[in-house]
């Protein structure tokens, strides 16, 4: 019966997308839904770009965080836009490049996970989960080559290990483990910079949430590219923590009161 | 010169309808209940190897008959319903399309193969407060010719499948707490034993819960049994 059973009989969704419905993933072998060679030189940049985010080991597991802003250009192309997925209930995928196929991306992994525990009835390990995406941006490498890059980081709680663990990646899928903490996007530069100061092995949950904030802050302020915290339409960070219970998002409140207290120690050095 | 002997249509689906039935007799059965909280599916099985899976946010299956042929079944079931899920939306992934799938499929299968599937399947899909339209829950049950029906409260599937469903129907009330219908759901698997006692381990309990957030199957560990039914 055409439509029901595939030819693939493995256990990766990615790969049973590629073999039976290659109408949806992208041509070339580029990202899903946009075909590597449909882009026109020059025309990446008027594609909506997301810009930092980051994310660090913490005492009990890892956080990761995202500003919201998109770009086309110098143009704002949305402002409150997600960075920062869930991927299973211990992983976490934060996107930095061309937004469509960034997204695209997280959604296929996150399907890819879920589909490789149904199938084989175990969920597959954090370093296995790491090294599948690494492989789907290897996939992507053609479309990168023309402007549509997806560089995310991966974070996630290996529950073997009983550890926090992160990974960046380049544009070939090459996935370098950071140990400590690590950003990505056009602000990633300086929200680094701040974590080189604030950040501590075994750094507690809620002075990494500060932490977060303040790289936050710090990113928007130095580039153009990244958005800073809205008051005004109420558009904060996305935050998420994950350890061994799972994955939390941290309110809306918390980061407006950890911004407000930010913004008031910076005003009273500005005034002195 | 030897003729080659004249079967007719009727006799070849026979035949293979005796043979399938014949498997399916053997195998231990599958008991799915609905209940308070959503939907239980409960195997007797001591064994590691599943009976029961999820298929995707509300749906779950349930197989008898030879492990191969069922355990591909389902492989096929999650194979359809993420690329189903991903090229349209989670919501869009309906029970009745699937069982219905699986009917033509299993209905081809048996007209065209010389060995039929020895298998019967259960697809229940759990309903969700929050979907308008799509609160009920709903159970289908296909046979190793692709019949396909519907079913209400309870479905049995399995060895003794008529003798287990007289039981339920005797004894299923709608709105049963967990314990109890996991009560329920062992007596009635036990009369397939003679009424001999189930030990807990023996048991594959499944469940789809209602309120769970997006996917919303589980498996129950034997010690979780064990506590709800407090024994």
């Amino acid at each position: 019966m055409p439509g029901f059973r595939s030819t693939y009989q493995g256990s990766s969704f990615f790969e049973l997308l590629r073999v039976d419905h290659p109408h949806l993933v992208a041509q070339a072998g580029g990202a899903p839904g946009l075909a590597g060679g449909a882009v026109a030189p020059g025309a990446a940049a008027s594609i909506p770009h997301g810009t930092t985010v980051l994310a660090m080991k913490c005492a009990e597991g890892v956080l990761v965080a995202g500003d919201r802003l998109a770009t086309e250009n110098y143009r704002v192309a949305s402002r409150d836009l997600q960075k920062v997925f869930p991927t299973d209930d211990h992983s976490l995928m934060a996107i930095a490049g061309a937004a469509g196929p960034c997204i695209e991306m997280a959604r296929v992994l996150r399907v890819e996970l879920e589909h490789y525990e149904k199938i084989e009835g175990a969920p597959l390990e954090l370093e296995g989960k790491a090294n599948k995406l690494s492989q789907m941006i290897r996939q992507n490498l053609p479309a990168a080559m023309q402007g549509l890059v997806v560089v995310p980081l991966f974070a996630g709680y290996d529950r073997r290990r009983k550890t926090g663990r992160l990974w960046k990646y380049d544009v070939t899928g090459g996935r370098y483990e950071e140990a400590e903490y690590e950003a990505t996007g056009s602000g990633s530069l300086y929200a680094r910079e701040s974590l080189k100061k604030s950040w501590r092995p075994g750094i507690a949950r809620d002075e990494a949430v500060r932490a977060a904030v303040e790289a936050l802050v710090d990113a928007a302020d130095e580039d153009r590219g990244t958005g800073g915290i809205d008051v005004t339409r109420g558009i904060y960070p996305n935050i998420f923590t994950c350890n061994a219970q799972g994955i939390q998002e941290v309110s809306k409140e918390e980061i407006a009161e950890l911004h407000r207290r930010v913004l008031e120690a910076r005003t009273s050095r500005g005034s002195a | 010169m030897t003729l080659p002997f004249y079967v007719s249509p009727e006799q070849i689906a026979q035949d293979k309808a005796e043979f399938a039935r014949k498997g399916i007799a053997r195998g231990k059965s599958i008991v799915v209940l609905e209940h308070e909280g959503g939907i239980l599916l409960m195997a007797e099985n001591p064994s590691t190897l599943s009976k029961i899976g999820e298929i995707y946010d509300r749906i779950a299956f349930a197989g008898v008959g030879k492990f191969s042929e069922f355990d591909q079944l389902r492989k096929v079931g999650v194979r359809y319903a993420d690329v189903k899920g991903y090229s349209y939306s989670r919501e869009d992934v309906l029970v009745k399309a699937l069982a219905n799938a699986y009917s033509q499929a299993m209905g081809e299968e048996f007209a065209r193969s010389p060995k039929p599937l020895e298998v019967e399947i259960v697809v229940a899909e759990v309903g969700d407060d929050r979907l308008a339209g799509h609160e009920r829950n709903a159970i289908y049950r296909v046979g190793f010719d692709g019949s396909i029906s519907d079913h209400r409260s309870y479905c049995v599937i399995g060895g003794n499948a008529e003798s287990l469903e007289s039981h339920l129907q005797a004894n299923f009330r709608p709105n049963l707490p967990l314990g109890e219908a996991l009560k329920l759901g062992r007596a009635t698997l036990e009369r397939a034993q003679n009424g001999n006692r189930l030990e807990v381990e023996k048991l594959e309990v499944c469940v789809l819960e209602r309120t769970r957030p997006t996917r919303k199957f589980r498996r129950l560990s034997a010690d979780e049994v064990r506590g709800i039914l407090g024994s």
